[in-house]
């Protein structure tokens, strides 16, 4: 055994443990930078960009007059040098004509400053929230099947993430265009004034430009490893609070704290590493302007003494260059801006193109008054193409009835439960509620018509009374404590602090299973469906909260039609009738007695006597099969 | 807490300022390189050559100049950032391990998110204090002291002229931020929400289709983006009316610099070279002016975060070792419950849980625990590892009380397998060789192998590497169980609790492993707590709770005979039969169902 005085003595402390490590070791995955031009992404934004038109035209025009207005800036000062300031001019008024111009740019810049601002920002805004509402609306409609293979974590990622790309760069394209202007303007002016000079000046532009290219993709890849690193850091802290009673059980403390140091050590490295990379293009810029600002001296002081050169123009110069560097570096890194929207694009646009699988028909009819009879003809149905998971299967199920269906994983149950609420259109076949075909009525009122309770009781966050309530708003209070007290949730609710009015915690943490599904049992009652689809509980419950919950079920199913996937055997016994499902097919049907009496699979299975058909252990189950396979042959 | 990286600091400071000595120098330079020209041009020096001379002089210094501010303002932007990150190296290990001592009971009342927040963001504000906040101030008040000396010194009208629209930038900066500050919370406070609504609504979509809920959810997305909408417009609106406002205002100075100053050129009172320098200072001065909300914000940040930072990290963990705690000795490895009575006492009010339990675990022996939920059977073992102290009464092992002796060899001595164990995103093998990461691969396997795991890990494609946790296969419930036994076998406890951990567990492969372990349980004294009679009715003595009390105790045959609770538990459990479902389908006909609302 180890003693504790190993763990602490500083061999073992050095030498790093070979079978431990803190936080995910999990690489992210998704790339995060593509082309920096995508046609198809393009096209699809601008889609979202098209009721904003108008006012994106206005902020292409401001942000225009705004760099005009920059650049006018020192065109004024130096007007106001040259000519306003003649030592002992006589006249003042040319001056005072320069001071009035450049009020005027002022003003001038100040509105059109405030307009690109305000009209960039909201846009970039809105069409942030707009994205984000079709591609959350549009999962509201996609097929279950793209939602169980997709990780809720990645679509939370493009709902977040992905969109403020975006955002991200319709707001700085727009100002894109203005320092491109900017720069051309500069550039134009300069040569413009002295061609000589300007040249010469403008010489540094394209260092600084390749110097930023070349520094570009390896700061890049600095800044994002220290993104990484600190997200590395949050996840060991994560697992290190979610999982602090193993870590405090087992004695990890002193490990996991070397562990982390490690990950916090190489967060510091790579931070420094990033703030090196940023910080490197200070003194580069400033030895830049530097160089510009020494030939403006001695080649415009030159050109000064020489009389062919203005002193203003120099000044004009010297205000132009400390310009130079701020649209560069906004240029430079709309590329990278590019590059992250057209990948997040890709992403959003590939959720937005997932098709519907079940659609509503034009003339769907709402479906009422029914009498709440679930019937399957021919039923043939599977996920993928070439593999029925039902196949040919038929069955009814009369208003009132409670039909319990039985199998081993994977026999088709859960499948069976999904094609009655039309979560999938059959291949071939039909489904019939109340004897209308599911694909002749609106999923809607389809809806409101089956009542289902899952396997794992999911609650929302909000209250208890919210909760029981759900979609059925108009349900008054009332109806929610009748509902609660008919399954037996009532006494527990009125024990917790707020009684009705309880928030519950993420996913109802603050309440045991057993209560989850008390809740969601109560629920499925206020709904006040014909039919209730119920797949039973496989997770081992105690003694007592079963016996509550078996009560509750029986509740349930009164004056309702039913059908549970049903795993223990008092509740398959308690049926009305039984329907036993293998690879697709059923293979029996009939009441308790009437299948003891046949003597197949649910005979078997049943004589082993486990008191749930989920514990009877995998290879018992498949012995089983096999046994009837033989019989039958 | 920065005064410890202090010649980091001082150095800093230096740096800070020659970069802005250098970065007030260069304007002077300008201004006195244009007035050699027009000083030459003027005819006061005839001589060209001279001016030439004066001319490169300038140009090599100003170039000289331009280099060193570049290097020294990198120097002291990297020592800051150097500096707040070393603190943010030391605040999270400091953190990190405050955590990990911190009871469960402290655990059980924090929420795990502002445990996060406060790990992620308030340590973040702390860090950036120095360098946005602490060292720009420095800054600031050097170059504005520097800047406004310079200025007033060559002419004092102009020099108040052009400082004057530093108090209305900087008082639009702070109080802008200060605004915005308060908005970004409300603002972040909304979108977490709307987080929370989406991921909620994926995570169940199930539910939300099965209630044909798509509309409902709708407009529940709909309020809370709306009202997060029309917020970040708001926001936008004060930012942007305030930053075009100081802009505004700054460049307005100018003008009124360049009307007044120009009129004292004509006059003969200023030369153009220090107007030109005058303007040149206002463009310096700013964008440290319009930072000043940031820093203002970088300390009131500071000042939450550092608040609810050092509010974790002044706390004393509840449960640790006594001054001078010896490890405990093992003898003969007898667990002892001494009229022991806990109540989790805090804000909640206190509940008693348990209330006078006395009992004896010997070697060899087992303890049966069960009664029904609430009754405080899971408290009773995580007493043992004083996961909490009891509120009366003692637990000794082998006669010492346990809260005498070392906290870390009590629990390597005691294995509690836990109800719901964690799994770490990591290897099948690091998992399980979690309390003892230098166990070597036999030991893990001979674990694996008596909680029958062995086999099913032998299967999977990459067996001991298989990765588990977020992202790796998903084991199910009783794969858990079965892993979370392997993990505490490993460690060869002194004294093993089962704290209702072979719930998931199917009874078959459960004697399996009760078979294994036969070997260690027949020379340990062995605690199973259980709401399945079939784990515990082998136990030497079985301790039937009800509220908190031994209600029955007694052999598994004592029991049944005395027709008590156990008795009745028994009977529901072992013949679900006709009875049963009689029962379930006619709750009301037996008069025996209000035994169940308990």
């Amino acid at each position: 055994m180890a003693t504790p005085s190993e763990y602490s003595s500083p061999q073992r402390g050095r030498q790093r443990p070979p079978h431990a490590v803190v936080g995910s070791q999990v690489e992210r995955d998704e790339e995060m930078f593509g082309k920096a031009f995508n046609g198809h992404v393009m096209r699809r934004f601008s889609g979202y960009l098209r009721p904003y038109r108008l006012l994106l035209v206005a902020a292409v025009a401001a942000v225009l007059v705004f760099t005009g207005t920059q650049l006018a800036v020192p065109i004024a000062i130096r007007y106001a040098i040259d000519n306003g300031l003649k030592y002992n001019a006589t006249d003042k008024s040319l001056l005072e004509i320069a001071v009035i111009v450049l009020a005027a740019v002022v003003v001038l810049n100040y509105l059109a400053n405030f307009l690109q601002e305000i009209i960039v920002g909201r846009v970039a805004e809105r069409v942030l929230f707009d994205l984000r509402e079709a591609m959350y609306s549009h999962l509201q409609h996609v097929s279950l099947g793209f939602m169980d293979r997709t990780e809720v974590g990645r679509l939370m990622s493009r709902l977040q993430g992905d969109v403020a790309a975006l955002q991200e760069f319709l707001e700085t394209s727009v100002f894109a265009i203005g320092d491109f202007v900017l720069i051309t303007g500069i550039a134009i002016v300069l040569v413009a004034v002295d061609w000589r000079l300007g040249l010469l000046t403008m010489s540094v532009v394209p260092v600084l430009l390749l110097i930023r290219i070349v520094w570009l993709p390896r700061a890049r890849n600095a800044f994002m490893g220290a993104r990484e690193s600190s997200s590395r850091l949050n996840g060991a802290l994560a697992e290190g609070i979610n999982g602090v009673r193993t870590v405090q059980s087992m004695s990890r403390e002193e490990v996991n704290a070397s562990l982390f140091e490690e990950k916090v050590d190489a967060n510091l490295k790579a931070q420094l590493k990033g703030t090196r990379y940023g910080q490197i293009m200070i003194p580069t810029v400033d030895t830049l302007t530097g160089i510009a600002m020494a030939i403006i001296i001695l080649i415009g002081g030159n050109f000064v003494l020489d009389r062919t050169l203005d002193v203003g123009v120099m000044v004009l110069f010297v205000l132009y260059v400390q310009r130079f560097f701020d649209p560069i570096r906004a240029l430079t890194m709309q590329y990278s801006v590019m590059q992250r929207a057209m990948a997040s694009g890709q992403r959003i646009f590939e959720v937005l193109d997932v098709p519907f699988d079940v659609e509503d028909k034009p003339d769907a009819l709402p479906l009422e008054n029914i009498d709440g009879s679930v019937e399957f003809k021919n039923v043939t149905f599977g996920y993928n193409r070439n593999q029925p998971v039902l196949q040919d299967v038929s069955f009814r199920v009369n208003p009132g009835e409670t039909v319990a269906l039985v199998g081993p994983t994977g026999s088709g149950k859960s499948t069976t439960m999904s094609l009655v609420h039309r979560f999938y259109d059959v291949w071939e076949g039909q489904v019939l509620i109340g004897g209308h075909d599911v694909r002749d009525v609106t999923q809607e009122s389809l809806g409101h018509q089956i009542a289902m309770v899952l396997q794992e009781p999911y609650l929302f966050s909000g209250t208890i009374l919210e909760n029981i309530r759900y979609r059925k708003e108009e349900a008054s209070r009332e109806d929610v404590v009748e509902a609660a007290r008919a399954v037996g949730a009532h006494e527990f609710i009125m024990r917790l602090p707020d009684g009705y009015e309880t928030s519950l915690e993420q996913r109802g943490g603050n309440l045991s299973l057993g209560q989850r599904q008390l809740i969601s049992f109560a629920r499925a009652i206020v709904a006040d469906a014909k039919i209730l689809v119920l797949d039973e509980a496989t997770a081992n419950i105690d003694s007592y909260t079963e016996m509550l919950i078996q009560q509750a079920l029986a509740r349930l199913l009164q004056g309702r039609t039913g059908m549970v996937i049903a795993h223990r055997l008092a509740t398959i016994r308690g049926a009305d009738r039984i329907i036993v499902l293998q690879d697709g097919k059923i293979i029996e049907e009939g009441n308790h007695n009437q299948l003891m009496a046949l003597g197949g699979l649910y005979a078997r299975l049943y004589s082993m006597n486990y008191a749930s058909f989920d514990d009877i252990p995998d290879e018992l189950i498949q012995s089983a099969i096999r046994q009837g396979n033989e019989t039958s042959t | 807490m920065a005064l410890r990286y202090r010649s980091r600091m001082a150095l800093a400071l230096i740096t800070i300022i020659i970069g802005t000595a250098f970065t007030l120098w260069i304007p002077r330079l300008l201004g006195g390189a244009i007035d050699d020209a027009l000083y030459f041009l003027d005819g006061a020096t005839p001589d060209k050559g001279k001016a030439q001379a004066a001319l490169l002089k300038a140009a090599l210094i100003l170039f000289g100049a331009s280099v060193l501010r570049g290097s020294f303002t990198m120097a002291h932007n990297y020592l800051g950032e150097s500096i707040g990150q070393h603190m943010g190296y030391e605040l999270r290990m400091a953190y990190y391990r405050k955590l990990q001592r911190m009871s469960y009971s402290y655990h059980n009342h924090v929420h795990t998110g502002d445990l996060m927040t406060r790990g992620m963001l308030d340590i973040e504000g702390v860090r950036l204090f120095v360098n946005t906040a602490l060292l720009r101030v420095f800054l600031l008040a050097i170059l504005i002291g520097g800047g406004m000396y310079l200025m007033l010194s060559t002419d004092v009208v102009l020099g108040f002229i052009s400082l004057s629209f530093v108090p209305i930038v900087a008082w639009r900066a702070i109080a802008a931020r200060l605004k915005l500050r308060r908005g970004w919370t409300e603002l972040q406070e909304r979108l977490s929400i709307l987080t929370r609504v989406m991921d909620e609504n994926l995570a169940g979509i199930r539910v939300v289709r099965a209630f044909a809920a798509q509309d409902y959810e709708m407009r529940k997305f709909h309020k809370i983006s709306d009202s997060a909408l029309s917020l970040a417009n708001n926001l936008i609106g004060i930012r942007v009316r305030n930053t075009t406002f100081m802009t505004f205002t700054f460049l307005i100075t100018v003008t009124v610099v360049l009307w007044i100053g120009g009129l004292k050129v004509i006059d003969g009172n200023l030369t153009v070279g220090e107007l030109a320098q005058f303007l040149a200072f206002m463009f310096i001065l700013q964008m440290p002016v319009r930072q000043l909300g940031m820093m203002v914000n970088g300390f009131a940040r500071a000042q939450t975060s550092g608040t609810r930072l050092f509010e974790i990290l002044d706390l004393d963990p509840a449960i640790k070792d006594k001054p001078g705690a010896q490890p405990v000795e093992i003898t003969e490895g007898v667990l002892r419950f001494e009229n022991v009575s806990f109540a989790f006492m805090d804000e909640f009010g206190d509940e008693q849980v348990l209330r006078n339990i006395s009992f004896e675990a010997k070697p060899g022996h087992t303890i049966g625990i069960v009664g029904p939920p609430g009754s405080g059977k899971s408290t009773l073992a995580h007493l043992v590892p004083r996961f909490y102290d009891v509120t009366s009464g003692r637990i000794t092992i082998d006669g010492q009380d346990i809260r005498d002796v070392q906290l870390e060899s009590l629990r390597h001595i005691v294995g509690v397998v836990q109800q719901d164990t964690f799994m770490f995103t990591s290897s099948i093998e690091n998992n399980i060789a979690y309390g003892d990461p230098w166990a070597e691969n036999e030991t893990i396997h001979r674990a694996t192998t008596q909680a029958q795991l062995h086999d099913w890990v032998r299967r999977l494609p990459r067996q001991y590497d298989t990765l588990v946790g977020e992202r790796g296969v998903s084991l199910s419930g009783g794969q858990r169980q079965r892993l979370s036994i392997a993990r505490s076998l490993l460690l060869k406890p002194k004294l093993i609790i089962f704290d209702d951990s072979t719930a998931a567990i199917d009874a078959a492969t459960e004697q399996r492993i009760r078979a294994a372990l036969k070997e260690i349980t027949s020379e340990r004294a062995v605690i199973i707590i259980s709401h399945r009679l079939s784990s515990l009715m082998h136990a030497n003595e079985i301790l039937f709770l009800d509220k908190g009390t031994i209600a029955e105790r007694g052999s598994h045959e004592e029991l049944i005979a005395r027709g008590g609770q156990y008795h009745d538990l028994y009977e529901l459990q072992i013949r679900p039969g006709d009875d049963a479902i009689d029962h379930v389908n006619n709750p009301a006909a037996d008069p025996g169902s209000d035994n169940g609302d308990a």
